[in-house]
């Protein structure tokens, strides 16, 4: 950004023209939280007990094991999401908006491939 | 000209405001968000791999968030946890119907004051009235 002419003083200051995507997703992901949140907190509230075995058996059959791993990719979606406009909103030094950049870009990464992970050792009978 | 624009009043001002329910809820939504992000989904995962890790690790995962029986820091935890575990449903009902909301704001609707007040303290009603419900259900059956 150059301070001479006055396109040189306003180029690169407007629109990123990647807006909409964002927010779109975060709806998306939105509609898909309410069914799979609920869905998942309504399983857990009609379990009989919340023992190992029980517990480990719901979560390896097909319906819950694939509502999980839809878990662990929208919500996270959805989630870093969030979490990225909070950031963006209260976040304004340069080393902090670093710090926010890769928390945003790889924590959210690393805590789905780990969920997803346990999800397939359950749903595959691995021990 | 400039002198006469000075004496104007600002608005929005920075320190003359008053709690409306549209601000309330706006600002649980923030919260409640990052909350189920943080809290939530950090639970979620510590569930589901200690439920993939064997017996034992679930045990600790239990004894930690729920049940205390070892003693020790445990037994405070357990404590934290059944508050954090009805907070985090509150959060979920209080996010998905501010959720609601939006999308429903988002089509251009429910912005006449009256309509958008009485919107917004219906979402603290239904998330309040659903949490209590929820754990009546959970603790009662």
């Amino acid at each position: 950004m150059g301070n001479g002419t006055s396109i040189g003083r306003v180029r690169g200051l407007g629109s990123s023209h990647q807006g909409t995507h964002h927010w779109l997703t975060a709806r998306l992901t939105a509609v898909g939280n309410l069914v799979l949140i609920t869905f998942l907190i309504v399983s857990l509230a009609l379990l009989p007990d919340h023992s190992f075995a029980t517990a480990r058996s719901w979560v390896a059959r097909p319906v819950p094991s694939v509502a999980l791993i839809l878990i662990m990719v929208n919500t996270f979606t959805h989630a870093r999401m969030g979490v990225q406009v909070m950031l963006e909103d209260y976040v304004h030094e340069e080393g902090g908006k670093i710090a926010a950049w890769l928390l945003v870009n790889i924590v959210p990464f690393a805590a789905a491939a780990f969920g997803i992970l346990s999800v397939l050792r359950i749903a595959l009978g691995g021990a | 000209m400039a002198q006469s624009r000075k004496a104007r009043p600002i608005s929005p001002h920075l320190q003359i405001w008053r709690w409306g329910p549209a601000m309330l809820v706006s600002i649980l939504h923030r919260i409640t968000g990052n909350g189920l992000a943080f809290a939530g989904l950090g639970l979620l995962l510590w569930w589901i791999g200690a439920l993939a890790s064997g017996e034992q690790a679930y045990q600790i995962f239990l004894d930690w968030v729920w049940l205390g029986t070892a003693g020790g820091v445990q037994a405070f935890t357990a404590i934290l946890g059944k508050v954090v575990l009805v907070g985090l449903t509150w959060a979920f009902f209080q996010h998905a119907a501010t959720g609601i909301r939006h999308l429903i704001l988002d089509i251009g609707a429910g912005y006449e004051l009256q309509t958008n007040a009485r919107w917004s303290i219906l979402t603290m009603v239904f998330s309040i009235l659903l949490t209590i419900a929820f754990w009546a259900f959970v603790l009662l059956r």
